[in-house]
């Protein structure tokens, strides 16, 4: 007789999955805005400090920030998809064995 | 196949009619842009693209018998795959031709554009893509109403989606038009009907598994030609980007101040209102969401996100090099430049032949020759049809699969019936699309897809996700809330400078909505209007709407209950 999803919920093994997916995926989406709306307002607030010359050249310290915003973002996907391949995977399919 | 060559001319003999009808479509096909000369290696490259994606169409044909298979390509998609076909969507002629083109005239403020619409990619992967793989079978709505009373959540998703679809096709169905007059030579209209007429073959016969495919095809040719061209542009200068950025300094009229953020976000406010629109669009757009079911489990919908991430955001990098790479070789090069518009007084940025959005159309022939040049305007022929393709899907499926067969028929559709709804769809939305880039050639397009995003991240997206994480969330504060959203999203474009003034050409400064993009506002309507309706819902169905929410938090957790993929 398969469990009914209360009987799921109180799973310590379905508790401790939400709890770590939750913490993860809010952090990694704060983490994503901050990153996002910082680099925003900068160049709404203060455009001048990307068009700042990094050396003798033309390159401007906006080109690496840019980049490095670009970057970022695939870092983070990449970290979570690590993270949940590692733990919520394992979890998952505890609990989905224990639920039959 | 005989099914097939029945169609193409009653397509295209309704279309001729169509276009016919009204004198004014006489005058648009003589009016602005200027043809080209017939580029026949971009004709024969072309014509090689569509005789292989009509193989696969006739292939898939032959495996599109479920409704599983035509919505979701039976499931049988991998991560890697979807990964491709989703970068593929996003990687419209929009992003390749506009976004190099935005580079080519303004330098750094291109870069803005790039990365709002890829930071929507975490938002996606965080919030969305597993929790709706796990919930959902084929369109968005199916996970939006999942606890939900049926008719009124799935007409509000098919009211967003088809919205969404209707201006993002509008926008593209203009793009191939003018792309295609000077690509290769052809009559604007004609351009039209052949991608509208291909469009309707994909998606009718192949259904989800032909679209796929002859996205992933696109989405590789595109890969490459953009890392070819940007590795030839490098290697002209040597690897060295500060000699690459020294030579568009020197070339661009505006000089140092392309290393820099310009007048394009110079508001905060609006700043925030089009970051929020980019962001949180691409959670809300239904022909992306769509794909997440294609792949047979959550882990497969995670691979794909991460897949997706790295191709869009190397893509917008060569993006930003390719539009460099032209201030640097076209605008210094006068065989790329008009020369009535030079002896005008116009910059060489301005002269540009063809519009800034043929700046990496040129790039290829400055780089690569001919043969190249044709490679290129084959594949951004391609690029539109392989993305109004899964548009067309994307609604089609919304009037076949929630409007049709859920409303109308109350869940109890015949499977058979409901596969032939969505291909009555397909050929009746593609019509329309046909018509309305015609209609629409005069307008200028380029704030629709800007209004997509924001109506994407104004509906669709706070239903979705207040749904998957809000327990008190009922049906008429969804209803109400998603439908405040949509309204607001669209009056605050309509209001906006862009369409206000520019569109419908009243005096400068009198719109009264001052921002460009209202996601900020018409997001906070919708979250708003969704928390205050339910709370005040004391309603049995809204008792019932909670009650749900256990069965749907696990299922979406666990993926207990999902649908699999389907056995062929």
């Amino acid at each position: 007789m398969p469990l009914t999803a209360q009987q799921i919920e109180q799973n310590p093994k379905f508790m401790e999955l939400v709890a770590k997916r939750r913490s993860l995926n809010w952090s990694l989406t704060v983490l994503t805005l901050i990153i996002y709306f910082g680099f925003i307002l900068l160049i709404a607030f203060d455009p001048k400090f990307l068009g700042e010359k990094m050396g003798e050249g033309v390159m401007t310290i906006g080109m690496p920030i840019g980049l490095a915003v670009i970057v970022a973002t695939f870092l983070i996907v990449g970290f979570y998809v690590v993270r949940a391949n590692a733990t919520f995977d394992v979890l998952t399919k505890q609990i989905v064995e224990e639920s039959k | 196949m005989s099914r097939l060559k029945s169609l193409v001319p009653a397509a295209f003999s309704g279309l001729a009619l169509s276009a016919l009808s009204s004198s004014a479509f006489a005058d648009a096909v003589t009016g602005a842009v200027q043809k080209q000369e017939v580029n026949v290696a971009a004709i024969v490259m072309f014509v090689g693209f569509v005789l292989i994606t009509l193989g696969i169409t006739y292939w898939a044909a032959k495996r599109t018998r479920s409704a599983a298979q035509f919505y979701a390509a039976g499931g049988g998609i991998t991560g890697l795959q979807n990964g491709l076909a989703i970068a593929g969507d996003y990687m419209s002629a929009a992003s390749f031709l506009g976004i190099s083109g935005l580079v080519y005239t303004k330098g750094y403020d291109g870069l803005i554009y790039s990365v709002g619409f890829l930071v929507g990619w975490p938002i996606v992967m965080f919030l969305i893509a597993e929790p709706l793989r796990n919930l959902g079978k084929f369109t968005f709505a199916d996970v939006a109403s999942f606890r939900f009373q049926q008719a009124p959540i799935r007409v509000l998703a098919a009211c967003g989606t088809l919205t969404v679809v209707a201006f993002y096709l509008i926008a593209q169905m203009v793009g191939a038009g003018k792309l295609i007059q000077i690509l290769f030579g052809l009559d604007y209209w004609m351009a039209v009907v052949i991608v509208g007429a291909l469009m309707i073959v994909y998606v009718t016969f192949g259904g989800m598994v032909a679209t796929t495919w002859v996205q992933i095809i696109k989405a590789g040719l595109l890969l490459a030609g953009a890392t070819f061209m940007a590795f030839m542009v490098l290697a002209h200068f040597g690897f060295s980007l500060e000699s690459l950025f020294a030579s568009a300094v020197e070339a661009h009229p505006k000089h140092q101040a392309i290393m820099e953020p310009g007048q394009l976000v110079s508001n905060p406010v609006g700043a925030v209102s089009l970051g929020l629109a980019l962001m949180f669009g691409t959670a809300g757009l239904p022909h992306i969401l769509m794909r997440f079911f294609t792949v047979a489990n959550a882990q497969n919908a995670r691979k794909s996100v991460f897949y997706a991430t790295g191709f869009i955001g190397y893509f917008y990098i060569l993006t930003f090099i390719i539009g460099f790479g032209a201030i640097a070789l076209v605008s210094t090069n006068p065989e790329f430049l008009n020369s009535a518009l030079l002896a005008k007084g116009k910059n060489a940025i301005e002269a540009i032949r063809g519009g800034d959005n043929m700046a990496a159309i040129h790039l290829s022939a400055a780089v690569g020759g001919e043969a190249f040049l044709g490679f290129i305007s084959a594949v951004a022929f391609a690029t539109i049809l392989a993305v109004v393709s899964g548009l067309t899907l994307a609604g089609a499926s919304a009037i076949s699969h929630d409007l049709y067969a859920t409303v109308l028929k109350g869940g109890k559709a015949n499977e058979q019936d409901e596969i032939r709804a969505s291909r009555i769809a397909t050929v009746v939305l593609g019509i329309i699309a046909i018509y309305l880039g015609i209609a629409f050639e005069k307008a200028n397009v380029a704030f629709m897809v800007g209004l997509a995003f924001a109506i994407a991240a104004s509906c669709n997206f706070p239903v979705l996700l207040m749904s998957l994480i809000w327990r008190g969330m009922t049906t008429r504060g969804a209803v109400v809330g998603g439908f405040l959203g949509l309204a607001s999203a669209v009056a605050g474009v309509v209001l906006s400078p862009t369409v206000w003034e520019l569109v419908m050409g009243h005096p400068k400064g009198s719109a009264p909505f001052p921002y460009g993009n209202p996601a900020l506002f018409s997001m906070t309507i919708a979250f708003v209007g969704i928390w205050l309706f339910s709370k005040l819902d004391g309603s049995a169905r809204g008792q019932k709407d909670k009650e749900g929410f256990d069965p749907q938090f696990v299922r979406a957790e666990t993926g207990i209950g999902a649908v699999g993929a389907s056995s062929h």
